[in-house]
């Protein structure tokens, strides 16, 4: 204790332990986004408390508008609710571990599907599989275009595009 | 909150603010515990201060440049948490001690290994190729201590360290992610089995001997082997991982009643036929007694000696460098969490821990956002094998659980542990990206057909080769288990 006083030291051990939550608090707030898991898994409608709290919500919801898929949402199966943003490239839908959508179904073949975008739409291809890729109940049998909302059948899993 | 954006974001410069902050609180913690010792800005303290900021830079660089979508938390968090452990391992260091600078070496080695295992496997689903050789390599790895050339004998009770040179090694650090990598990979392609096959007694639905056998093998291995080794902490270490990973896979509470059923049994058989668990047993239901207080050996000095400290260091610690942390016999490895709370006090233990926490549950959001499941239970269970050593150490500090010899991840002086659990940082990132980044793909670039194992033209139009099964039999085998089902 020769230079440095007491009061010094006081000062500096209360500012490092606040300087600790600081970081604590900082790194909470950095991943508060991330928390909210449910959002994300929520599909592109506004729900019911959504549409009561803005009403132009409701009204801009079903627009005739033709539009861009911009998710692929599983609907049915396995792994119901899972959603996956859409980009530019194509997506292989199979069991095979490097899938894009690893699919956990007994039904499904390990590189079962492929869906690729062309022009401004998404085209989904069967890809030799054992049970076949269902378009809206028609079997596949060379690719063909997707449209918003319409089921396609892997299994038994059921996905569809969303805007 | 009407963010509906789904477009992913790298979040690196978050990072870099965060990690700018986690160096400040790490250097300022070096700084602290020298300040009225004249050694407060000395040249150590420079050149401690800025290699680890340099290296923590560099990992964010690399960062930047080969895992983009990262977790930008995990970063700043891991490195607050070694910086914080420098510091203090710094500030107990005696006179010719050279612990401080030793750790700083190795944290630089782990920090650089931890960069070579992102630079390199770009992806973590090439490490399920590895299911078996890991396994095999595990089982090398635990029973390496047992070799005489190897083995650097029985140190403080336990055979696990190896020499290498002037080095001494613990090899059960780096068998903890072989056996991961290992349990994910078998796990993932045999889930099915292991879930529909098999027969019902009872409530509980017993998997077939066949699908378990490497598991159960692999347990025993590891398990056994410990026993010999004598290191109670890592055996709880590998129980719990086996135990977690299977229900993770699975969803079967019973595993978890087996399992703690197992773990209670084991422990009560192991406390009466083995004299160092009996002691460490009755260390801590007796701690307050004389008797058991001033044992020379399994006694419970040190225990005791570290609650004295963190009473003594109260609500808000006595500051760092002025308590006496190293009355305590392992200050700055075993109880170094009891210096953390003399020094720190309760506020100060409690940022730790929440730290701990959060590195979990960050751990844990990558596997919930991973798409496959080998990556899924990968990252489940390294965060977990973290958290499990946290609530061990901390928990045996406390005198809530009886005290075992594990590391407290990155705080603790030892290499083999900062390694381990830097390489274990290096996975969870790696996954995160692949969890937070656009969706991945790779394994289908038109003409260019990397993965040589299946050779598809990805061509639209033309005809398919038929998708070949990865594992005929025991696909039509799961086939029938499930129709039998339905």
């Amino acid at each position: 204790m020769n230079d440095v006083s007491d009061l010094t030291i006081t000062v500096l051990r209360f500012g490092f332990l606040l300087l600790l939550w600081v970081l604590i608090f900082s790194i909470v707030a950095a991943m508060r986004r991330d928390l909210m898991i449910g959002k994300k898994a929520a599909t592109g409608v506004p729900t019911a408390r959504q549409m009561r709290r803005n009403p132009n919500l409701a009204e801009a919801a079903p627009s005739p508008v033709k539009q861009q898929a911009r998710q692929l949402v599983v609907t049915e199966g396995p792994l119901k609710g899972r959603t996956i943003p859409l980009a530019a490239s194509p997506i292989l839908l199979g069991r095979a571990q490097e899938a894009t959508l690893v699919l956990e179904d007994d039904y499904a073949s390990g590189r079962h599907a492929r869906l690729f975008p062309q022009g401004s739409r998404w085209f989904i291809e069967d890809l030799g599989s054992t049970n076949g890729t269902y378009l809206a109940d028609q079997q596949l049998t060379r690719a063909l275009p997707v449209e918003i909302g319409v089921p396609v059948r892997i299994g038994k899993t059921v996905i569809e595009l969303r805007p | 909150m009407t963010q509906t954006d789904g477009a992913p974001k790298p979040r690196r410069n978050i990072e870099l603010l965060l990690l700018l902050l986690a160096l400040a609180v790490g250097i300022s913690a070096n700084a602290l515990v020298g300040v009225d010792q004249e050694k407060a800005f000395d040249t150590d303290f420079w050149f401690q201060s800025s290699l680890l900021a340099v290296a923590a830079l560099g990992f964010h660089v690399v960062l930047r440049i080969r895992a983009k979508y990262a977790d930008p938390v995990i970063l700043p968090l891991v490195v607050a948490l070694n910086g914080l452990g420098l510091a203090m391992i710094h500030r107990l260091d005696g006179p010719d001690d050279d612990t401080g600078n030793n750790q700083l070496r190795w944290t630089l080695i782990a920090m650089a290994v931890a960069i070579a295992v992102i630079w390199f496997l770009k992806d973590h689903r090439v490490l399920r190729r590895f299911t078996y050789i890991s396994l095999a390599v595990s089982a090398l790895l635990l029973v390496l201590p047992l070799i005489p050339g190897i083995s650097a004998g029985e140190i403080l009770g336990a055979r696990v360290w190896i020499r290498l040179g002037p080095l001494t090694f613990q090899p059960g650090e780096i068998a903890k992610i072989t056996l991961a990598i290992f349990f994910a990979g078998y796990l993932s392609s045999n889930r099915d089995l292991i879930l529909l096959a098999g027969r019902k007694i009872g409530p509980l639905q017993f998997p077939r001997f066949k699908d378990m056998g490497p598991m159960i093998t692999a347990w025993l291995v590891s398990i056994g082997v410990l026993i010999f080794q004598r290191d109670l902490g890592s055996s709880v270490l590998f129980f719990g991982l086996f135990i977690v990973m299977i229900y993770v896979a699975t969803s079967r509470i019973s595993w978890v009643v087996i399992g703690v059923g197992l773990l209670l049994g084991g422990g009560f058989v192991a406390s009466n036929v083995f004299s160092h668990v009996g002691l460490r047993i009755n260390g801590w239901l007796n701690a307050f007694t004389d008797e058991v207080y001033g044992r020379t050996f399994g006694g419970s000095y040190q225990i005791v000696e570290g609650l004295f400290g963190m009473a003594s260091g109260g609500l808000v610690g006595t500051g760092l460098g002025q308590g006496r942390p190293n009355m305590v016999p392992f200050a700055n490895s075993d109880m170094i969490i009891a210096s953390f709370g003399e020094e720190l006090g309760l506020f100060g233990l409690f940022a730790i821990v929440m730290m701990f926490l959060l590195l979990f549950t960050r751990g844990f959001r990558a596997a919930l956002g991973t798409r496959d499941a080998f990556g899924k239970l990968l990252a489940c269970g390294l965060s977990f094998a973290i958290a499990l050593q946290c609530f061990v150490v901390i928990g045996g500090v406390t005198r809530l659980i009886p005290l075992t010899g594990l590391t407290t991840p990155f705080l603790a002086a030892g290499g083999s542990s900062l390694l381990a659990n830097w390489i274990i940082v290096g996975l969870l990132l790696m996954i995160s990206h692949a969890a937070r980044g656009p969706v991945d793909t790779t394994p289908l670039p038109p003409g260019t057909e990397t993965d040589n194992r299946q050779a598809v033209p990805a061509i639209p139009g033309q005809p398919m080769s038929p998708a070949p099964r990865r594992n005929p039999q025991i696909r039509t085998d799961t086939q029938t288990e499930a129709v039998r089902q339905l």
